[in-house]
């Protein structure tokens, strides 16, 4: 075997990016590369957009984002700007750490921070959550919005927004169970975090986890993270954590952004993170039997009503309702007291 | 000069052999129409955007953005156009006694045995239905409609009550597009109810049978003053 050895290495960096990416730490290889995230891979596409026949199967990924290791530094806020290109506006302070004080168009992710007193213990516990798109196997944002194409999701997981097919309708706000996307108010686009699909497309991890300086934030396949998490998990509960637990809702089918919680007993303490998330029943309903049900009841009561109005008699007016009708006119003008004559 | 109960001041016998009436003068017309027009504009940019299978339609009004952007303008001149309509039919709108009778018998109004049914005024209760139909889901979307209107409301009311606004919208939606077609169907299916909207005039004939009393009134309000 005579094979130069950065050719191989070439080949395998051009191999593996054909899958997803199992780490954001190490440096990607410097080939260009085709990004894998295109068409072929969609498996979901929100108001029946077009979605992959023999979608490509790729390995399902997650960020997992360990609670108890985050130091509140928000370099993944910065790199999340970095990599996006986004220019949030210059805050204020008013005397709280996040910054800026909620997400936008222009800032995906943010440190959230809640002050604890664990009563069990006494000990003042500072929990700081790096909120942002949980990327839900079952998209409420993708089921609520009404533009074919405009969400989709990728064999990989990823949930991510195609700007040129959204028309800034604000029902993806309304239909995430996170309360995650943010409306561009001069483009009328909605825009979250991408789980910088930019990035994994081509072989490499989300721009936060790279910059995350203690790896709170790590990045490989979904079965990795999960296994990681188990061990932070034990770790936590050997350190007198005993409700430690990972947050992967079922409600929404599971994420593909996962958290470790020293207290996954109680989410709500980690600013009012969902306790067991879903896609609301109104907006179920909304875009479950409401819209079958209610253009059926339409093109039925349409068809019936032509059919109706083409083929039955209708209700008619006859000859000798025109001569009532000179009768009655002419009987009342006369039967008013002292009348005298008609006044038409 | 017989006091009004069952007609407009601007209703009017025009002339008496044949009898033609005046149902609606003019103005009132061009009111029903410009409604008619958001009611039609609002309906096909409405469904672009309720099932995805007619989400094509977007492309009558020049893509999606501008479908969501027109909408609810449109639907703010249909609200403003629906009140002027609504002052001036209110008051002979209002349910009376022979409503029910007429109710009751619903079946011989659909065979067509209008002699067995008592006399009306200018509405039957099948017209007063659709005008108290259309106003309250019109005030619905209305008022469902804003709070969904996320480029000038975005923050008006939170997610979870926006949720039931859209769910609102598009269920009062789907019932007034039902109330539409039964308007239009009676109004075809009663032949000679067209030109009242048209011409604005309708037969003695048709006054006789469907609405008799409001003509009574007219013919007496009609007789010449008694002598001084």
């Amino acid at each position: 075997m005579n094979i130069p050895v950065t050719q191989a290495t070439a080949a395998t960096a051009v191999a593996a990016a054909t899958d997803s990416p199992r780490t954001a730490v190490s440096n990607p290889p410097v080939q260009p590369m085709a990004s894998n995230l295109g068409q072929a891979a969609v498996v979901r596409s929100s108001a029946g957009g077009p979605v992959a026949e023999q979608p490509t199967a790729l390995t399902k990924v997650a960020k997992l984002i360990d609670i108890s290791k985050c130091i509140g530094c928000k370099a993944c806020q910065s790199a999340c700007i970095e990599w996006n290109d986004t220019h949030p506006a210059i805050g204020e302070n008013v005397g709280l750490y996040e910054n800026p004080h909620d997400l936008t168009d222009q800032m995906f992710t943010l440190m959230r921070f809640a002050e604890y007193d664990n009563p069990d213990t006494g000990d003042f516990e500072w929990l700081i959550r790096k909120d942002g798109c949980m990327h839900c196997e079952d998209p409420g944002c993708l089921k609520a919005c009404p533009a074919p194409g405009a969400i989709v999701q990728y064999s990989n997981g990823i949930v991510d927004f195609i700007h040129e097919n959204c028309i800034g309708c604000g029902y993806c706000i309304s239909g995430c169970p996170f309360d995650i996307p943010r409306m561009n108010p001069v483009e009328h686009k909605v825009y979250k975090c991408t789980l910088c699909s930019d990035r994994v497309a081509v072989g490499q991890g989300p721009a936060c986890a790279k910059a995350c300086p203690t790896q709170a934030i790590t990045f490989g396949s979904k079965d990795d993270m999960t296994t990681l998490a188990a061990e932070r998990i034990e770790d936590l509960k050997g350190r007198g954590y005993a409700n430690a637990g990972l947050y992967d809702p079922q409600g929404v089918g599971g994420t593909h952004v996962m958290y470790v919680l020293q207290h996954a007993d109680k989410p709500s303490l980690y600013n009012d993170l969902p306790d067991d998330p879903s896609i609301s029943g109104v907006v179920a309903n909304w875009k479950g039997a409401t819209k079958p049900v209610g253009l059926a009841a339409v093109g039925l009561a349409a068809a019936g009503a032509a059919a109706m109005a083409l083929f039955s008699r209708g209700n008619r007016v006859t000859v000798e309702d025109e001569r009532e009708a000179q009768l009655l006119v002419r009987d009342e003008m006369d039967s008013v007291p002292g009348s005298t004559g008609r006044d038409v | 000069m017989a006091g009004r109960q069952f007609s407009e001041s601007t209703d009017e016998i025009l002339s008496l052999r044949p009898v033609e009436v005046r149902r609606y003068v003019t103005f009132t017309r061009i009111n029903h129409w410009f409604t008619a027009l958001c009611f039609i504009l609002l309906m096909l940019s409405g469904f672009a955007l309720f099932h995805p299978a007619l989400f094509g339609l977007t492309a009558l009004f020049g893509g999606g953005q501008t479908t969501r952007w027109l909408h609810p303008f449109i639907g703010i001149a249909l609200s403003v156009s629906f009140l002027g309509m609504f002052v001036q039919l209110v008051h002979l709108n209002i349910l009376r006694r022979e409503d029910l009778v007429w109710t009751a018998q619903i079946g011989d109004v659909i065979a067509g045995h209008e002699e067995r049914l008592p006399e009306l005024g200018k509405y039957n209760f099948g017209q007063k239905s659709v005008f108290w139909g259309m106003f309250w889901l019109i005030l619905a979307l209305l008022i469902s409609g804003i709070m969904m209107w996320y480029q000038y409301f975005p923050d008006l009311v939170s997610v979870e009550t926006r949720r039931i606004a859209i769910f609102v919208h598009s269920v009062s939606a789907v019932l007034i597009v039902l109330v539409l077609i039964l308007h239009i169907f009676a109004a075809v299916w009663t032949q000679g109810t067209l030109r009242a909207m048209t011409r604005g005039t309708v037969t003695g004939g048709w006054s006789w049978r469907h609405h008799r009393k409001w003509l009574r009134e007219l013919a007496r309000r009609q007789s010449s003053k008694p002598a001084e």
